[in-house]
């Protein structure tokens, strides 16, 4: 005869009411885990994606996402005749809102040259863009679909393929255009006063600048030693991929990072204590029974089994649904909440813990409990 | 009614005291009460309030420290000068004392039968044989009829006889009862005295119950009077154990 079991049972309504309200809180902290994780992946997709290894940009900058960056168009061939490079792409990088179905659509414009590196990982559906002029990749998270037209500066362009969870740090869909539509664009959406002058000075050349250029290196050539090279050239400097990631994480959203995971401490120390409450409420509701317990002659183990029994109980089955819960509507958040299975056993285990030492709470005062009490009236 | 020539007694309390607190606050709650207690008694204690009935029942129930004094239960001397001589006091409860209280105090979230279960399920018994002898104690105890009840659809009297059939269970031969009927009307608290004492005489228990209910007086051997923690001579009861009907 389980004590533990018996008495859930017998209060099996408000032990699951309790269970309910537990699991929706340990789903609001899951999801603060998932959505602070969500934000460090979000934040290096767009460094991740063209799958480089080497950055080359504008000289004292960390751009060009941490910084603004603009290097001359002809730098790629230069890079890519360095030793130990294997390709080189240019690359642009602009947020731009677009007219969408009535509605304005925060897009960010990546322009590459669909031949080298620096386009996006993977086509989840449709393909890749064919044509020079006037095709769009674009992330689903954009909500647009294929052969969707859309307009960006004075041109329209169509949706040829799709992309999965390509974001900016910012939580932007990204969409990818070729090189010459994307300068095309930021020029057109350059102020009236830039645009008149470089039309009127240099004319194309001018026009010709690109944000970054990104190269892929021959398997066994040394990141360290191309960056070098590239960095004799004086107006440029060079950030390897490594270095890109860590800049992306650590400047880019470590305030957004900091402020979600002190609230997601926040969170978990309220939810480590309202567990020791209801379970420390919990026993408080039976010292009665567990001084007749002892009066008859209930060893303490009985009494402890009880309680602990019941505390995991609670903090299993709470932490079962708000967990169930969360991952059966996290796709539904505006921003990508990435749940990996350690996370969630990491918080498990904090669950486990916290309830271990909750009832710890209960069973120090249950067992304090003077079994006379169970004979006055 | 005198003690049965050749038996010994059950509970034997020579000069318990206990006083709570120290100085200013202390309070002699016993002086040196002696008692003894034999197999078949029924015995009461009664006393105006604070008098220390329930003091005295707790320490014989070993749920309460003496100050000084000796105790046997059962032949064995469990309290020597005021110490426990045994480490495990738990065991003894469990084996040799019954508790009845004011309020039946079943647990809520079993059923009749398994409130009286339990207590044989924590001395070792199997569950099956532990339901077994639970089924037939309450059909003992006449209150078969219920015994898959929980015990807040139970009726007092009801619930006061699972109760007697929990104390019972492991077959204690001391039965302590605090105002046992205190609770019921007195048609049922006659015929829950009159349990008790069949159970004395069958069970060759003794029990002890403290009382203030006039009604069941005359179901008693002996009532002991106390006083400011002192007890007055034994007073031996209206009705003579002699004419009760044994077995
Ligand atoms: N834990 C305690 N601490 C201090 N004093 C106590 C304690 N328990 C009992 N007393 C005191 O000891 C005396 C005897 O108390 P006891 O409970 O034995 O009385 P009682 O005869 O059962 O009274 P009642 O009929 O009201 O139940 C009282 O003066 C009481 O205040
Ligand atoms: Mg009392």
């Amino acid at each position: 005869m389980n004590l533990a079991y018996r008495d859930i049972r017998h209060k099996l309504g408000r032990f699951l009411l309790t269970c309910v309200g537990l699991g929706l809180l340990l789903g609001v902290v899951l999801a603060m885990i998932g959505i602070y994780r969500g934000l460090v992946v979000d934040a290096l997709t767009i460094a991740r994606a063209p799958g480089i290894d080497i950055w080359i940009v504008e000289a004292n900058t960390r751009g060009p996402f941490a910084e603004a960056s603009r290097v001359p168009g002809d730098t790629r061939e230069a890079v890519a005749r360095i030793a130990g490079v294997a390709a080189a792409g240019s690359i642009t990088y602009q947020t731009v809102e677009a007219p969408y179905r009535g509605e304005k659509l925060r897009l960010y414009v990546i322009g590459y040259e669909p031949t080298r590196p620096g386009g996006p990982p993977e086509i989840a559906a449709g393909r890749s863009i064919a044509r020079n002029h006037y095709e769009m990749i674009a992330d689903r998270s954009a909500g647009v679909s294929l052969g969707d037209r859309i307009q960006l500066g004075r041109n329209t362009f169509t949706v040829v393929g799709l992309t999965q969870h390509q974001v900016n740090s910012g939580g932007d869909p990204a969409v990818y255009i070729t090189l010459p539509d994307a300068q095309k664009l930021q020029f057109d959406l350059a102020p009236p006063a830039a645009r008149v002058q470089t039309a009127r000075g240099a004319g194309a050349a001018a026009r010709d600048t690109v944000n970054a250029v990104v190269a892929r290196l021959q398997p066994n050539a040394s990141a360290e030693a191309v960056a070098e090279t590239v960095r004799r050239w004086k107006h440029l400097s060079a950030i390897t991929q490594g270095e890109q990631e860590t800049i992306l994480s650590r400047s880019l959203v470590d305030r957004a990072r900091r402020q979600i995971g002190l609230f997601t401490s926040l969170l978990l120390i309220v939810s480590a204590v309202i567990i020791a409450l209801i379970i420390y409420t919990m026993t408080m509701d039976k010292l009665k029974q567990i001084a007749t317990l002892k009066l008859i002659g209930a060893p303490d183990r009985t009494i402890v089994g009880m309680i602990v029994q019941q505390a995991l109980a609670l903090g299993f089955i709470g932490f079962a649904l708000g967990a169930t819960l969360i991952v059966n509507i996290k796709d539904w958040f505006p921003r990508r909440v990435v749940l990996e299975p350690d996370n969630v056993l990491v918080l498990g285990l904090i669950v486990f813990a916290v309830c271990l030492a909750a009832s710890g709470l209960g069973v120090r005062a249950a067992l304090k409990v003077d079994p006379a009490t169970a004979l006055g009236g | 009614m005198a003690e049965p020539a050749n038996a010994s007694p059950l509970v034997r309390i020579d000069r318990v005291s206990k006083h709570f607190g120290e100085g200013e606050t202390r309070v002699d709650a016993l002086r040196e009460v002696s008692l003894d207690v034999y197999p078949r008694q029924v015995v009461a204690l009664l006393g105006p309030s604070g008098s220390g009935k329930t003091t005295l029942l707790n320490i014989v129930g070993c749920i309460l420290d003496a100050s000084s004094g000796t105790m046997d239960l059962d032949g064995e001397t469990v309290l020597r000068d005021g110490r426990w001589q045994r480490g495990d006091l738990r065991r003894l409860r469990l084996e040799k004392i019954g508790f009845i209280f004011q309020f039946h105090n079943l647990l809520p979230f079993l059923d009749a039968t398994d409130n009286v279960a339990v207590v044989l399920k924590l001395a070792g018994v199997d569950m099956s044989a532990a339901r077994k002898r639970a089924a037939e104690l309450l059909d003992y105890l006449e209150v078969g009829h219920r015994r898959t009840a929980m015990p807040a659809k139970l009726s007092g009297g009801e619930a006061q006889r699972v109760a007697i059939a929990r104390a019972l269970a492991n077959r204690p031969r001391i039965i302590l009862a605090d105002e046992p009927t205190a609770a019921l009307d007195s048609k049922r608290a006659r015929i829950v005295m009159d349990l008790l004492r069949k159970l004395a005489i069958e069970q060759e228990a003794a029990i002890i119950a403290v009382t203030h209910d006039e009604k069941i007086f005359d179901r008693f051997d002996h009532i002991f009077q106390l006083r400011d923690g002192r007890l007055d001579e034994p007073s031996a009861a209206a009705d003579d154990p002699a004419e009760v009907p044994s077995g």
